[in-house]
């Protein structure tokens, strides 16, 4: 499926969503929204990096999800907890290779991939963990990243990746294009994906990839294992 | 079976522990002829009894019930005053009105170990067939035989299911079985500082522990109570050797470094120089006055002997099999006895199981000993997992 026929069939299905979204005015980040909403309601589902378990409840109480995290920090570990999700203190880059195959419907990386050391290897990970992989990511590619770089001569730095290029926890940053090479590279099949604008909204145009990579401020794709 | 009320028990000076052996401060739960206790090592334990301590008020729905397990050294005395030591309830940090188990909200059982010395029917007991307290007559008690003897007792007081068993270390190993052996009867699991079996580095330090008591010549094969003897420098040995365990090298280096105990300079001898032997030789000493040698190795032989993936065909996860169980357990940082690889240990199999889980690791360098100490963290979890735990069932 081309990108082009992968955003019309998202064009139906996400005006819904930010619909739904807008209705729900529950100050839940529209990238988990929309995450959620890709979500088999009922699913078993891994949260890697789950914050304070925000995803996590969204999951459980909208979609009736069985939904676990894991999560770097104590503090939200206990916040989970104290949510009476199931959430493990643990590093994505080691503690996914601990869950036996196909343990999960989904597993979700959202906003996290460029923070692994091996993003590679967590991806081949969720594939075997999950039968589907949800991954969200900030695009590198998108216009105003490489404006920056091309007037500054600087590293970037936006309001959602504040960082320096010397404390940033993010250091392996991505396009919406490169990713689709890993995708290629670990042999998953994407079964949808959304390119984000600025303002948080589903680029609406059916463009190839380049014009995504440019637009697209985040992305979401959902991914499922081949064969 | 019958009850009886706290009822006064006379300590005599040159037995201590004998003084809450049969007629212990606590309630006492006493099973006869018709509920003998089964035992892994074959044979039964009857009659026996079991001491506990409640706190709080059991709801009309029996839904807000808490067992807490204890450890080695602990017993039912968990937030009120010992009645031996005068001391506050080794738990009262956790557990009391307002605290991370809130004893407002819910109703939380305290028992002592079937092997203990604190009321429970241990080797300092009368023996009934003989007039005289077991001694190494009892049977070796195993884990699992401590929670079967507590399931008796939660039925007695007619809680068809426990909102959470809480314990750490021995304790913790207590709270796995019960999930393991009970899985309908308990709604949340919290096992903290523990392991799913015990490392050879622990056993090799019980059995130090072990030779120490069996080593001293007041020990009389086991039979010092009914000489009315006690093997109290072996007992106090076995006490030292254990609490360096339980402490870490930074936490002992933070209380004690190289300071000097109330003297200006080293006396070229073995008196007690440092700060650090003074503080052991104290914990030694204290401890006897409180604990049964035999009590102690009865109780370090069930740690040993807990292997818990070995009764489910070498398979830990296997022991959660399905089970609704939810789980949360807590590790710490400078704990060397029991690591937080065994706690993920332990979270793997759950995982594998499919079982709800939670897992965290607490920044502490107070070793194993955190779990009994000021611990904020610590303290958070536990309130946001009992709290948790307690929405889900709908107890207020």
């Amino acid at each position: 499926m081309s990108p082009r026929d992968l955003a019309i069939k998202d064009l139906k299905t996400h005006d819904l969503t930010m619909r739904e979204a807008a209705r729900a005015s529950s100050g839940a980040r529209v990238d988990l929204l929309l995450i959620a909403e890709m979500v088999r309601p009922g699913s078993r589902v891994l949260d890697i990096g789950s914050g304070d378990g925000e995803l996590l409840e969204l999951l459980a109480t909208t979609r009736g999800c069985d939904a676990r995290g894991i999560e770097l920090s104590r503090e939200g570990v206990n916040a989970g907890v104290a949510r009476g999700l199931a959430v493990i203190q643990g590093d994505a880059d080691i503690d996914l290779a601990d869950y036996p195959d196909n343990a999960f419907d989904y597993v979700i990386l959202s906003q996290t991939i460029q923070a692994t050391r091996r993003p590679k290897w967590v991806l081949e990970q969720m594939l075997r963990v999950g039968s589907r992989a949800i991954v969200s990511f900030p695009n590198f590619g998108f216009w105003r990243m490489r404006l920056d770089l091309l007037v500054n001569g600087k590293m970037p730095s936006t309001e959602n990746l504040p960082y320096r290029w010397h404390d940033t926890p993010n250091i392996h940053f991505c396009t919406i294009r490169d990713f689709v090479d890993l995708v290629d590279e670990v042999g998953a099949g994407i079964e949808r994906a959304v390119a984000l604008d600025a303002s948080g909204h589903p680029v609406r145009f059916n463009l190839p990839w380049a014009v995504w990579n440019l637009l697209g401020e985040q992305a979401v794709f959902l991914l499922s294992r081949k064969g | 079976m019958s009850d009886s009320d706290t009822t006064s028990g006379e300590i005599r000076a040159f037995e201590p522990a004998r003084g809450e052996a049969d007629h212990p401060h606590s309630a006492v739960l006493r099973f006869g002829a018709d509920m003998p206790l089964q035992l892994d090592a074959g044979g039964v334990l009857t009659p026996f009894q079991i001491a506990y301590q409640t706190y709080g008020t059991l709801n009309a729905a029996r839904s807000n019930a808490i067992l807490i397990c204890h450890a080695l050294s602990g017993d039912q005395h968990v937030a009120n005053v010992h009645p031996v030591t005068g001391k506050p309830g080794w738990w009262e940090t956790l557990v009391g009105p307002g605290k991370p188990i809130d004893t407002d909200r819910y109703f939380v059982i305290g028992t002592n170990v079937v092997g203990g010395c604190m009321g429970s029917t241990g080797p300092s007991s009368l023996n009934p067939a003989t007039g005289a307290p077991y001694g190494l007559d009892l049977p070796i008690l195993t884990i699992r035989d401590m929670v079967r003897a507590q399931a008796m007792l939660v039925d007695h007081l007619g809680i068809e299911r426990l909102l959470a068993v809480v314990g750490g270390s021995m304790g913790g190993m207590q709270v796995l079985q019960w999930a393991a052996s009970y899985p309908e009867r308990v709604f949340a699991a919290f096992p903290i500082a523990t392991a799913a079996r015990h490392s050879a580095q622990n056993i090799a330090f019980h059995e130090v522990g072990r030779q120490a008591i069996m080593a001293d010549p007041e020990w009389r094969a086991g039979r010092y109570l009914a000489d009315a003897s006690s093997p109290r420098r072996g007992l106090a040995v076995a006490r030292m050797a254990a609490h360096i365990t339980y402490m870490s090298d930074s936490s002992l280096h933070r209380k004690f470094g190289r300071r000097l105990q109330d003297r200006e300079g080293r006396t070229f001898s073995f008196d007690a120089d440092f700060q650090v032997e003074s503080y052991l030789r104290y914990q030694g000493e204290a401890f006897v006055d409180r604990f049964d040698a035999n009590s102690y190795l009865y109780m370090t032989r069930a740690m040993d002997y807990f292997d818990l993936a070995a009764d489910y065909g070498g398979v830990l996860a296997n022991a959660f099999k399905a089970t609704k169980t939810r789980f949360c357990l807590v590790s710490f940082t400078s704990d060397w006895l029991f690591t937080t690889a065994d706690s993920r240990n332990i979270v793997h199999a759950l995982n594998a199981a499919g079982a709800p889980v939670s897992f965290a690791e607490i920044e502490s360098d107070k070793g194993h000993d955190a779990f009994l100490l000021d611990e904020p963290e610590f303290f958070a979890i536990t309130r946001g997992f009992i709290d948790a735990a307690a929405r889900a069932v709908g107890v207020n």
